[in-house]
């Protein structure tokens, strides 16, 4: 057994299994010291990625694990992410009586997410979908005695429950066409002859299944109250950290579809339909986090251009996964603002913060609008490269459309940047005492501009990234 | 030495401290500019002072900046009127810092704009200077001064993503893919790509066309105009404005000529659409400083009609043509000092009044015979007074566009006629007749107002007087250009 392969990923399961242990015999005070297990853990883990990566891409386990530039790339981006979560959560989960738990938990996510990135094989992927969403559940009502938080765990749970069943159905089906879960082998027998209208239902119900964790259109309803309900770490992990091993995974499965299936006419539809509505919606919000959900709702639609135009255009992989990173970046910093602040959500609250707070503004609004893609932020980068593919792949009324919509976004992002510039309020702004949500803000504020000014390191990073099969 | 240029101002920009830093640090790049004038060769390549750093390579893209003449001529105004306008005193709400800040970085940026060699680089600092506007309006300005700025950024943010659309387009149509203009420029990629290189053609032209304006897309301009601080509109006249016209000149002029040619009467019909229509809404104001906005409107319809005219390609008019473009550049100089003059002036009311209604003046001749000196002179030049810096553009860009469009011309200069009623009227309205007893305390100009005025009145006089300087370095990219040469 091949076990060098997945040497990350056990990292990350002994530190989960550690920490366990460990907050079952510490004093909850003590339990901040599981956030530095689960640190180390996660830096072993990148650490491990880091020593496979430049190996020629190619499959392993009996060919259900990929190991292939775009499975380590993703791999670190939910890495690092999940290491920004990890940091700006001590002081938040503090008066938690269950707070060493939370740590578990979040390690479990990312391997679930990390599984669904690398799955070669259906049910590889039912497992990692699975895997992930049973650890995010709890995440997200992780304040078990308020209601909101309540509702939010509760709807993502039932949606989630009726997706992955689709998923599983999807999956069940193609097994029956196919005669298999391996992606080399359902690839192959694709390519022959099969029934169109059975492989067509089983397309739709994986990509649905899928949507469902992209929090893409129509399984996105969790979204925004997850984002305004949950902790707010835990919304900054389920609003970015599953969508890029989805992604990743979507991408994954509609390579292997042959060309007479209307894929991309599915894709490219949930991705207008998605990035509109989550547009749309967030235009009057009045409450920050709210508003951040259905802003990472769009965002997904833009993430699913790329996937649009897989195999049309040379550089959709990279564009894809660079995309994820910058936005990755930008929601990760900005939710770590709102941690700063105490989860402080109404807009009017956020009234005359550049005066009183003025490092969290910035980093809030250079936030926002990289995630509106300005330049030279690494946001600007992430578009700059998605409409490229998008034009270069054909699909120009898709690249145009989202240039709508991305004008339709800078309202919202400047509805919350207005009023913290221009507005006078008198009030004393709360801040979280303690240095760890402090720190990841200004660590996540400065990376969204490293990363843009240093794109070519990123890019070239990126660049030769594509899928073993 | 001018790549260093921008970057110099940016990083200086946050210790800022005091108005009197902040015009040090913006008189740099005027001197910068000045002496990069003196190494200018008229006779030499198109683009020169190539400065070239390597950003992100395997896109294609780098950190180019370079200048030709047209390029070199709205640099140097542009930093003039930065300086004018950071000179310029003004109520900064107790964040004289920040507020200083923001102007460097805006210089820092709009100079990029007008030096950048490399279309992405072009896009950056595009965009940047919309940020860095939307701030000093939605921060600095007055009356609804929030909704302008949120106006004013959306609308032409919108243009900037149309335009960065037309850019990849342009981007991917050569090989291999590159940013850099000199390439772009040389190769004409989209030439008889039909549908596409329409397509790409409209999008580039309605991205500059928001941000020049021309009519029907101007509807954001007088808003941002009127609630703006003084010396933000001044940029915004002087500088922003220039940028879509500029680019006009850059992009889609000289790197699609073909298509351009296609087009170009239809862009000279919406040019002197916005020659009209400007004057005449101008003549209906009576909010002092949206008057001076719709002439905005009227005077970049002059500078449009002036490069459509030099990109019409009809055989026999290469000196014509190469007069037009002439005239679109002087055009854009004269405009941005004098346009940036008249919103400083408008400004000085503002601080004493807080009032723009022109009727409710009168008479202030005698109360304040320097405001009065220099608003007429101002006026004067904008309306296209012999002598005077608006008048040798003028007749420029109507002597081009006569032996290329001649009856687009003749309906052209009416603008001109309708323009001087409006000034002379304005004058009249303000500063003659009897005065109401509420502006008895009405003050003249500061001395730092008046030294500030005096330097850019004095830049539209020597223009008017003595243009050759100005048009030899002009000509010579004009004829590169046009292909005279």
């Amino acid at each position: 057994m091949p076990i060098g392969d997945v040497l990350p990923e056990i990292s990350l399961t002994l530190g989960a299994v550690a920490i366990v242990l460990f907050v079952s015999f510490v004093r909850q005070r003590q339990h901040h010291w599981a956030a530095v297990l689960a640190l180390l853990a996660i830096g072993l883990g990148a650490g491990l990625t880091v020593a496979q990566w430049g190996g020629a891409p190619r499959l392993t386990f009996s060919d259900v694990w990929a190991l292939d530039g775009v499975a380590l790339a993703s791999k670190l981006i939910v890495l690092v992410a999940g290491a920004l979560v990890v940091a700006m959560s001590p002081e938040w989960m503090r008066t938690d009586r269950r707070h060493g738990e939370y740590y578990a938990l979040v390690l479990f996510a990312l391997l679930g997410v990390i599984m669904m990135a690398s799955a070669s094989d259906t049910m590889e992927l039912v497992l990692g979908v699975l895997l992930s969403s049973v650890a995010s559940y709890p995440l997200a009502a992780y304040h078990r005695g308020w209601a909101p938080a309540l509702e939010a765990g509760m709807k993502y749970f039932l949606i989630g429950a009726l997706t992955n069943t689709l998923l599983t159905i999807g999956v069940v089906v193609l097994f029956g066409l196919t005669g298999s879960t391996g992606y080399p082998d359902i690839a192959q027998t694709l390519a022959t002859d099969s029934d169109r209208l059975a492989l067509t239902i089983a397309t739709a119900c994986v990509v649905l299944g899928l949507t469902f964790k992209l929090a893409a259109f129509p399984a996105h309803a969790w979204m925004p109250d997850v984002a305004q309900g949950s902790p707010v770490p835990a919304a900054a992990f389920l609003t970015v950290i599953p969508k890029i091993g989805a992604a990743v995974a979507l991408a994954r499965f509609v390579s292997l579809l042959p060309p007479d299936v209307a894929w991309r006419a599915i894709v490219a539809l949930i991705s207008v339909a998605t990035m509109t509505l989550g547009n749309v919606a967030a235009l009057r919000q009045t409450d920050v986090r709210r508003l951040l959900g259905w802003s990472s709702v769009s965002q997904s639609g833009y993430a699913l251009m790329a996937i649009v135009v897989l195999g049309v255009s040379d550089q959709a992989l990279p564009a894809l996964v660079f995309f994820l990173a910058s936005y990755a970046t930008a929601n990760l910093a900005a939710f770590a603002v709102v941690t700063h602040l105490r989860g402080r959500t109404a807009l009017d609250d956020y009234r005359g913060l550049a005066r009183h707070a003025p490092i969290a503004a910035t980093i809030l609004i250079v936030s926002l609008l990289s995630l509106v893609g300005i330049p030279p932020l690494v946001g600007f980068f992430g578009k700059l490269m998605l409409f490229r593919v998008t034009l270069d792949g054909g699909y120009a009324w898709l690249a145009l459309v989202s240039a709508i919509n991305t004008v339709v976004s800078l309202f919202y992002y400047l509805r919350i940047v207005a009023p913290m510039m221009f507005g006078n309020h008198r009030s004393a702004v709360h801040v979280l005492s303690g240095q760890w949500a402090r720190s990841t803000m200004a660590v996540a504020g400065v990376l969204l501009i490293v990363g843009g000014l240093g794109a070519e390191a990123l890019s070239l990073f990126t660049e030769s990234i594509r899928f073993a099969l | 030495m001018l790549g260093a240029l921008a970057l110099a101002v940016s990083g200086r920009w946050t210790e800022t401290t005091a108005r009197r830093f902040a015009v040090a640090v913006s008189a740099l790049p005027v001197l910068l500019l000045a002496w990069g004038w003196q190494q200018f060769d008229p006779q030499g390549a198109l683009f020169q002072l190539v400065e070239e750093v390597p950003w992100v390579p395997s896109l294609g893209m780098g950190y180019r900046l370079g200048v030709d003449g047209i390029a070199l001529a709205v640099a140097t105004m542009s930093a003039l009127v930065f300086s004018a306008s950071i000179a310029y005193p003004v109520d900064t709400q107790h964040q004289p810092r920040q507020y200083y800040a923001w102007m460097l970085f805006l210089q820092s940026v709009s100079l990029g704009v007008f030096l950048a060699l490399d279309l992405l680089l072009f896009y950056v600092f595009f965009d940047l200077s919309l940020v860095g506007m939307f701030f000093l309006i939605g921060r600095w300005g007055h009356g609804q001064a929030q909704l302008a700025a949120f106006k004013f950024f959306l609308y032409t943010f919108c243009g900037s993503l149309l335009l960065l659309l037309a850019i990849i387009g342009l981007y991917l149509s050569v090989e291999p893919h590159t940013f850099d203009m000199r390439v772009l420029i040389e190769q004409q990629p989209l030439a008889g790509a039909g549908m596409t290189g329409g397509l790409v053609f409209l999008a580039l032209m309605l991205g500059f066309a928001i941000k020049t304006p021309v009519v029907p897309v101007h509807t954001w301009l007088p808003q941002a105009h009127v609630d703006a601080p003084g010396p933000a509109s001044a940029i915004l006249a002087g500088v922003l404005l220039k940028m879509g016209s500029y680019g006009i000149i850059r992009i889609p002029f000289a790197m699609m000529a073909e298509t351009f040619s296609r087009y170009a009467p239809v862009i000279a019909l919406f040019a002197v659409a916005s020659i009209l229509y400007g004057a005449f809404v101008a003549l209906g104001q009576r909010n002092l400083k949206r008057r001076i906005a719709y002439t905005s409107i009227n005077h970049m319809g002059y500078t449009v009609l002036g490069i459509a005219a030099a990109g019409a390609l009809i055989q026999e008019t290469e000196y014509a043509r190469e007069l037009a473009l002439v005239g679109a550049t002087v055009e854009m100089v004269a405009h941005g000092l004098i346009t940036g003059a008249l919103f400083l002036i408008c400004g000085s009311f503002w601080q004493r009044t807080a009032e723009y209604d022109l009727d409710s003046y009168g008479g202030l001749l005698r109360q304040a015979p320097w405001l009065t000196a220099f608003a007429v002179l101002a006026s004067f030049a904008s309306l296209g007074l012999p002598g005077l810096a608006g008048f040798v553009a003028e007749f420029h860009i109507f002597a081009g566009t006569f032996g290329v469009y001649p009856w687009l011309a003749v309906i052209g200069v009416l603008g001109i006629l309708v323009t001087a009623a409006l000034f002379l009227q304005m004058l009249q309205k303000v500063f003659f007749g009897t005065m109401p007893a509420r502006w008895a305390q009405f003050a003249d100009l500061r001395p730092i107002e008046r030294g500030v005025l005096a330097v850019l009145s004095a830049g539209f006089v020597i223009i008017g007087v003595a243009p050759a300087f100005l048009l030899t370095l002009v000509e010579a990219s004009a004829t590169l250009l046009v292909g005279g040469r």
